[in-house]
């Protein structure tokens, strides 16, 4: 059998573990983001919206609803590869994946795949879910799927940086805590950031989510607060940037190898 | 070809501790190996280098040919691993953990399914096969590591420590299929400080000791420069004094019905026995003391230390 064979025969198993880690327990991963979007809509959607207006020329439930999308996709792909790879870690059976003969490009797409595989679902049900409060077109659903992709991709990799560097639980929720929370409310799901004062939305163009969150409901309303380009470019950049990153880690043993 | 040559190698780890002095072994294909050393000689760490877990300082390390820094992968193919340390997720039911461990190898899954079932038959879990690793008993998690390391069918096995908080019986049962597979052609390397474990299967045997290699030859050999050997005697009646004997044996008193013995290799048991027999000593039974090795290595240990 040659290599590839054998590479492609362990990246499926390493997917399909991952895959099967939070779709087993569909309940625990894949339910709450739901509740949690419903009762966005129910309150900013429907109960205050309504007072709200019209938001970049739509209604704010419409507004609000591909960042709400975007905010389950991130987190979700984000803490499956984080509390993967670190309870993999933390209780050693990434070592059955260290001792195999298979190149750490591998493992680091098995991983990606479960994180992606996790941000994409549950950005679907919230998707489905959010049918049941308003109805919208899909303007361009290339540009819907791809940003989704990529930015499940990307937040895999921020989770699988952040695994790698954990020593302890408590390192798996701080990141997502004190950086990922605040850049997600602050990156324009709620608001146009055309709102800001000039100085507010220069320092808002420094949020990497910002372009993902634009990009996304360009996709679905055809409407942006920044150039779609620019925005995609942005995104590829920090994804090639992470995986780079992340690949230097995992060929580096940095906190697997002794 | 060697199954495992290890040249030179070095460990320090990041605290600065050497764990490793710059050691050489050799290990022939087919061979049955011991390495044996007190805790915290290094062995471990060896292994972990070998197996790619622990990144060595400096030295070199092949497997059937394959250099570590140039042929990983084709090295890490030949080796089945059993870690001292329980590594497997232990949600994961059994037969998961063995055929997932296939497929990381690349076996394909009907193969990897098939080479599962063979091995938890053979070390007896078939039965456990659907139970979470948890569930598990100390002895059963430790044959699930058994299996998962055979599952692509290396031809190096290495275990560390195997039979550690293994109960005799079950001990017994593992040295029969180790040294089954190893008939068949996989070498094994196994780590203990069971001196009786390393003495009863191995063939070649090397010593280490705070890093270093002390002893490397083979398990005949070694017992060979054992210049006497100690015997237990237990005795009918109650001892009143310490019989006199020839003055070449050394005899002592356990208690008042027992006696130790040290018989030179040159000379035989017989005459004690007639000696003691001529005292009107009667004796009952008599075994063999089995920790000959122990006190060779606590010796080597001492010269050792005596020349540095
Ligand atoms: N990660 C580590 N950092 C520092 N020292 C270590 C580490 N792992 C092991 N050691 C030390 O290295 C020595 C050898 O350990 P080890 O190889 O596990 O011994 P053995 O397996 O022979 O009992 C011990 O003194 C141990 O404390
Ligand atoms: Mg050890």
């Amino acid at each position: 059998m040659s290599p590839l064979q054998r590479y492609s025969i362990a990246y499926l198993t390493i997917a399909r573990k991952e895959i099967l880690r939070f779709s087993r327990i569909w309940v625990q991963t894949i339910v709450p983001p739901v509740i949690m979007v419903a009762l966005y809509f129910i309150i900013f959607g429907n109960l205050i919206g309504a007072r709200i207006g019209r938001m970049d020329g739509m209604a704010y439930i419409d507004f609000i609803m591909p960042g709400l999308i975007m905010m389950a996709v991130i987190t979700n792909s984000y803490s499956n590869v984080v509390s993967s790879f670190f309870s993999a870690k933390f209780s050693h059976h990434i070592e059955e994946m260290l001792v195999s003969p298979i190149p750490n490009l591998v493992i680091l797409l098995g991983f990606l795949t479960g994180g992606i595989a996790r941000g994409l679902s549950v950005g679907l049900a919230v998707t489905l879910a959010s049918l049941f409060f308003t109805s919208f077109r899909v303007d361009n659903p290339i540009m819907v799927v791809g940003v989704a992709f990529l930015t499940a991709l990307l937040f895999s990799l921020a989770g699988l940086i952040n695994g790698i560097f954990a020593k302890s639980f408590d390192d798996v929720s701080i990141v997502p805590t004190f950086v990922l929370t605040p850049l997600i409310y602050l990156g324009g799901i709620f608001y146009s950031i055309q709102l800001l004062p000039p100085f507010w939305q220069n320092i808002s163009l420094g949020n990497p989510i910002l372009y993902m969150i634009n990009s996304f409901r360009y996709g679905f309303l055809g409407v942006t607060d920044i150039d779609i380009t620019t925005a995609l470019i942005i995104i590829m950049i920090f994804t090639i940037a992470l995986f780079s990153i992340a690949l230097s880690l995992l060929n580096r043993g940095i906190g697997i190898r002794q | 070809m060697y199954a495992l040559e290890i040249n030179q190698l070095t460990k320090t780890y990041r605290n600065g501790f050497v764990a490793l002095k710059g050691i050489d072994l050799k290990v022939q294909r087919g061979d049955f190996f011991a390495l044996l050393g007190p805790n915290g000689a290094g062995k471990s760490t060896c292994i972990g280098i070998i197996t790619s877990l622990i990144n060595k300082t400096s030295g070199s390390v092949r497997v059937f040919g394959h250099d570590l820094d140039r042929e990983l992968i084709d090295a890490k193919r030949k080796i089945g691993v059993v870690p001292q340390e329980f590594n497997f997720n232990i949600f994961e039911p059994v037969q998961e953990i063995i055929a997932n461990q296939g497929g990381y190898y690349g076996v394909p899954a009907s193969q990897a399914r098939k080479q599962t079932e063979v091995y938890l038959r053979e070390l007896g879990l078939w039965d456990k096969r659907h139970l979470q690793a948890r569930e598990l008993s100390g002895g059963m998690k430790r044959r699930l590591m058994i299996a998962r390391a055979l599952v692509h069918q290396p031809e190096l096995l290495i275990l560390d420590e195997p039979t550690a908080g293994v109960d005799i019986e079950l001990r017994r049962s593992m040295w029969k299929f180790m040294r089954r597979i190893n008939e068949q052609g996989t070498t094994i390397i196994l780590t203990t400080h069971y001196l009786e474990e390393a003495e009863q299967m191995c063939k070649n045997i090397a010593i280490i000791d705070q890093g270093n290699i002390i002893e490397n030859t083979s398990m005949k050999a070694l017992l060979s420069t054992l210049d006497t050997e100690t015997f237990i005697l237990y005795l009918r009646e109650e001892l009143l004094h310490l019989p006199t004997i020839s003055a070449e044996f050394a005899i002592r008193q356990v208690d008042e019905h027992t006696l130790e013995v040290d018989v030179p290799k040159q000379l035989t048991l017989n005459q004690v026995i007639l000696q003691l027999h001529q005292q009107n000593l009667q004796i009952d039974s008599m075994r063999n003391k089995v920790n000959r090795l122990e006190e060779l290595f606590v010796s080597m240990v001492d010269k050792k230390e005596q020349a540095a």
